[in-house]
């Protein structure tokens, strides 16, 4: 088996890198680098969000207590799952075990795809609350401008969370689909660390939403 | 392409490797990707050019009276725009780094060849989106899209624009990141970091600047778009949002960008000078390292463009004094070059003359900067022509110059082919005179009080303004002259050996043009850079 | 010098003298640099031409010429630094006595108004030798206010004020200009200030206004809104007493100190949620849409002018401000 496998392994080099070793260092090193730019990303819109946090925090408070609080949290509970399920599928792959692995996988799928389910209805309640920013908005209370401050910058940043959790879907599914033709195997699976280290990240982002955008101002009833 | 096959008809070689559409449009070879992009930059060279010469027109007089005045603010917003997302940031990474990179660590193609092309690709969807804006009306922002003018009082496509170059910093992200892990780990036996050319050193750093600053700019574009779009109030202060805000986000990228621009110049200026005065470059590891120190305090300085935009004084003087700080890795460079020349042994070939009219220039805009930085002089300077020229000054007479220095000096490795000598010196001297008459006098119309971004002007700037558009005429025949014997050399330019100007550096020990694979094996690097003493001497063909 | 081809702006105020000198001394210390820098590659061009050297000499580096150029261009960038610096803070610090205009920017217009009521478009009248302090906010985009004469410019915000202050040295006209992109007309956003000797200036003074001052076209604005409803001057109000608050620290519901300056009270006009003085309710209505900028303005000059008793009279029901207080918001 071993053999086999590693001659899959090898028949994977590509023409310009001298071995595997060299392959698979570069392309870990890749996910990094653009996990890096990816921080830089979503960093903008955190800056945006502490500067005016600092600013308007009455309103932030007023904003955060019109967060759904149980779709957050539950989200959070299914995102630190997805992310479970994302290390067990790479431990998996790594001792060859493809069938758990792609259990595992298809697993990670699952909770993100629910994620985005609660997401959907959140964004939908929000909606009907006139919650939605631009001319839909109406917020009865105090400082209504920069209330609707808190609703762009939450949307936005849930937004571009969410559109990062559909691509990792993508990658996922993907990673899912050549598990099953047999692509990888205990001495290759790269691509699946890789995207590993991608869905981690994309849970690592939303570790930091959730405080920010659920809890500073909660005054949890119940 | 031109057939370059009838002068190595035995030899294969990347450019007779393949034909045909999809050979070229679909490959990954490194090489032909660099080529793909020289097409691509020159012809928004152009573009960017042809605007400039409009704007320059209407400045002959101080009345409005060449375009109205809307046309005119769109011609010099689109003519930032273009020159520097799809000219300036691409050109030496995306042209000569994709072509040499590799080569000179010794490897055969980037770490990630098929993102390589999707680099290209992303920079062709965002050119094109970019020429759709301007073939359907243009935008008028200013290359700054300063809001809320632009989110909530201009009537052009904006959003087109912003979501061009957020297309466009995609492409400049994804040749960072190859960079970098290309020259992490793939590097050719014996080449440590202390042997690099400084070319890669240059473009390293360069990398770190585009991976790190670009998506602040993506982030920044979206929610411009997004607030415009949507009539939020992101940063817009009648729906309560803060203007400084998007000033701060957009110089966090668009003052590293300015380095994104100039280090991969410093680059080639760096292989240029060593070879043409053959010697060693004087201070190697200082150059280097000021390459990464100039990527690391470019992130500490971006609201020097803001001294009088309504920050608090305290932090105005932060930004101040770290923007000396930034200068000094500058001006080691400068000294380390100079020095280099210091008891070599010269040869005034084209690319030396374009090195060395870089070090005079570069100098002049680099201490007009000195000006802008002091607080002081800074509030009555900025945001006038003192400004245009101190930057076109360090882009035009120091990053395009760079820029012809590097294409001159390995045409021969990329062609096969020579350029004709004499009128590759007559271009270089055109193209100096003609930039300084252009942009000398612009200095003295800000100092005296001419404000940037003005379509009419008030009369005593007259004699000033008719003395740069004369130059800028000088300076446009200048840059046609190279288009024109490059491509005369394709076909008719004498056969370029391996190594022409007898240079050190891994890419001159294979063939030109080089085979797919670069290298017939992989070099084993036992040398240190530059070894020009060690060299067999050999004497440039030209010069 | 030459009237059509001038190379050195008019010098029409202390800020400009006092710029011109380091920019002279910039000019020597970097114009020396850049002969240098030319003399030298130029002299090795030359002197180490191929054709009259037998082979270049490898040199490696030194450690000394690194540090020196490294260290001295730094020392002398200092300089550049702390004399520019000094500079800038006095631009950004205007003096306690200085003559307060306002100014309202807009596409593409500039609308100034003079304390005592005197109304200006593109035009500043001012007298020389008197510290001229303008307050300035943009009804639409950001501009900016360039006086090359004065060496002086400041941006123009929506929604806030920024300030600049100068002190004329020499009656004549000057250049205005609009320094900030701000759309279609912007090279055409200029205008004069015109400096007067003192006789010219009271000649002009009395010439117009007519309206009355700034400071009382904003009482009875202040009576009309209904303000003193609240905002009265003994201890009764459901508002803070205003007399005697600008200029001065102000403490917050939620602990923060401010600086009750012009940004303040405009923002407690428009948008009184946002910042509640501590012991106080949340019910004051909002006045946007209600006032336009020359309104807020005239509102401010009228609060400015309440400068009623101070420590020991007691007739304010505003919270004391603790003295070790927050950093005050420097803007």
């Amino acid at each position: 088996m071993s053999d086999s496998s590693q001659a899959l392994a090898t028949h994977e080099l590509r023409h310009h890198f001298e071995d595997m070793e060299q392959q698979r260092d570069a392309s870990s090193m890749g996910m990094w680098v653009f996990l890096i730019t990816e921080i830089m990303f979503f960093g903008g819109m955190f800056m945006a969000y502490l500067l005016y946090r600092y600013e308007y925090f009455v309103a932030w408070q007023e904003g955060s207590q019109h967060m759904n609080f149980w779709i957050g949290t539950i989200n959070t509970a299914v995102l630190i799952c997805s992310s479970l399920t994302m290390v067990l599928a790479v431990l998996a792959i790594q001792q060859g075990r493809r069938r758990l692995t792609s259990v595992m996988l298809a697993a990670t799928v699952c909770f993100a795809i629910a994620f985005m389910v609660l997401k959907g209805m959140e964004y939908h309640e929000h909606w009907l609350a006139h919650e939605f920013p631009g001319s839909a908005f109406h917020f009865a209370g105090i400082d209504t401008r920069h209330v609707e401050m808190f609703f762009v910058l939450y949307f936005v940043m849930t937004g571009f969370h969410a559109l990062h959790v559909l691509i990792g879907i993508g990658l996922v599914s993907s990673m899912l689909y050549m598990n099953e033709r047999g692509h990888f195997s205990a001495d290759y699976h790269n691509p699946i660390e890789n995207v590993g280290l991608y869905w981690h990240f994309v849970d690592l982002v939303w570790i930091y939403l959730y405080p920010l955008l659920y809890l500073i101002g909660h005054h949890h009833v119940g | 392409m031109a057939s370059a096959s009838t002068i190595t008809a035995e030899r294969e070689h990347y450019l007779n490797a393949d034909y045909g559409f999809r050979s070229w449009l679909l490959t990954t070879d490194h090489k032909r990707i660099a080529l793909l992009y020289l097409i691509s930059i020159t012809f928004f060279f152009f573009i960017g050019g042809f605007f400039a010469l409009l704007i320059r027109l209407e400045l002959l007089t101080p009345q409005g009276d060449l375009v109205q005045a809307d046309t005119y603010n769109k011609l010099f917003s689109m003519h930032g725009q273009v020159m520097i997302f799809f000219f300036l940031i691409p050109a030496v990474p995306a042209v000569l780094g994709n072509f040499l990179v590799p080569m000179m660590i010794g490897a055969k193609d980037l770490a990630f060849p098929r993102i390589n092309l999707l680099s290209w690709y992303l920079f062709i969807v965002g050119g094109g989106v970019m020429l759709y804006t301007i073939l359907t009306g243009g935008v008028d922002t200013g290359w700054t899209f300063y809001v809320p003018l632009s989110t909530a009082y201009l009537g052009t496509h904006v959003v087109l624009a912003a979501v061009s170059i957020f297309i466009a910093g995609f492409s400049s992200i994804l040749t960072g990141l190859n960079f970098i892990v290309t020259i992490h780990r793939m590097r050719a036996p014996g080449m440590t970091w202390g042997r690099m050319p400084l070319f890669l050193w240059s473009n390293y750093a360069t990398a770190i600047i585009q991976v790190l600053g670009t998506p602040v700019l993506a982030i920044t574009l979206a929610l411009v778009g997004l607030e415009r779009m949507f009539h939020l109030g992101v940063f817009n202060p009648q729906l309560g949002g803060d203007p400084l805000l998007f000033q701060h986000l957009f110089w966090f990228y668009s003052h590293p960008a300015v380095y994104i621009m100039i280090l991969p110049g410093m680059g080639v200026v760096s292989e240029i000078i060593p070879c043409f005065s053959r010697k060693r470059v004087f201070g190697y590891e200082f150059v280097a390292l000021a390459s990464i120190g100039i990527a690391v305090l470019g992130f500490l300085v971006w609201a020097h463009h803001m001294f009088v935009a309504g920050i608090s004084v305290y932090s105005a003087m932060v930004f101040s004094f770290f923007s000396y700080l930034v200068a000094v890795p500058s001006a080691i460079k400068v000294f380390n070059w100079t020095a280099t020349m210091y008891k070599g042994k010269i040869y005034y070939s084209t690319p030396m003359l374009y090195a060395m009219g870089f070090i005079g220039l570069f100098t002049m805009g680099g201490m007009t900067g000195l000006f802008l930085a002091s607080l002081g002089v800074d509030v009555h300077v900025t945001d006038t022509y003192f400004v245009v020229a101190h930057f076109h000054y360090i882009m035009v007479g120091g990053m395009v110059m760079a820029y012809l220095a590097g294409m001159h000096f390995w045409w021969p490795k990329i062609t096969g082919r020579m350029y004709p000598e004499a009128w590759g010196k007559l271009a270089a001297l055109t193209i100096f005179i003609g930039f300084n008459l252009t942009f000398f006098p612009q200095f003295i119309l800000g100092w005296t009080g001419m404000p940037r971004r003005y379509h009419a002007y008030t009369p005593e700037f007259q004699v000033l303004n008719v003395l740069s558009t004369a130059g800028s005429t000088v300076l446009a025949v200048g840059y046609l002259l190279p288009m024109v014997y490059f491509l005369w050399s394709l076909r008719y330019g004498k056969e370029a050996g391996d190594n022409p100007w007898g240079a050190a550096g891994l890419e001159w020990k294979t063939a030109s043009p080089p085979p797919t694979y670069n290298f017939e094996e992989t070099p084993v690097v036992t040398w240190e850079a530059y070894n020009y003493d060690e060299l067999p001497e050999e004497v440039p063909v030209v010069g | 010098m030459f009237p059509n081809f001038p190379i050195w702006p008019a010098r029409a105020a202390t800020s400009a003298s006092n710029l011109d000198a380091l920019f002279i001394f910039l000019l020597l210390v970097t114009g020396m640099v850049t002969i240098m820098i030319f003399i030298l590659v130029t002299l090795f061009a030359l002197r180490y031409r191929h054709d009259q050297v037998e082979k270049a000499t490898p040199i490696m580096g030194s450690l000394a010429l690194e540090t020196t150029w490294s260290l001295v261009p730094f020392g002398i960038f200092l300089i550049f630094f702390v004399w520019g610096a000094v500079i800038y803070f006095g631009e950004r610090t205007a003096p306690a006595d200085s003559m307060d205009v306002y100014v309202v920017a807009k596409q593409w217009m500039w609308k100034l108004e003079h304390a005592d009521g005197q109304r200006e478009i593109n035009e500043l009248h001012v007298p020389v030798d008197r510290d001229v302090k303008l307050i300035m906010t943009s009804q639409d985009v950001i501009h900016s206010f360039f006086v090359p004469a004065f060496r002086l410019k400041q941006d123009v915000l929506p929604g806030r004020y920024t300030t600049l202050w100068f002190h004329a040295i020499r009656p004549g006209t000057y250049h205005l200009f609009c320094a900030e992109y701000c759309g279609t007309q912007h090279s055409g956003m200029i205008g004069s200030i015109i400096v007067l000797n003192p006789a010219d200036y009271e000649a002009w003074l009395s010439g117009g206004g007519g309206e009355g001052s700034l400071a009382s076209t904003g009482q009875k604005l202040f009576q009309q809104l209904g303000c003193g409803s609240c905002h009265r001057s003994d201890t009764q109000g459901r508002g803070p007493n205003l007399v005697g608050v600008f200029g001065k620290p102000v403490l917050l519901e939620d602990g923060r100190t401010v600086t009750a300056d012009e940004n303040y009270i405009r923002e407690s006009i428009l948008n009184p949620g946002a910042k509640i003085v501590a012991g106080f309710k949340n019910i004051m209505p909002s006045f946007q849409g209600v006032v336009n900028e020359e309104q807020l303005l005239s509102l401010i000059a009228y609060v400015k002018s309440l400068q009623g008793s101070q420590p020991g009279g007691v007739v304010s029901n505003r919270p004391p401000v603790p003295q070790v207080s927050a950093k005050p918001r420097v803007k």
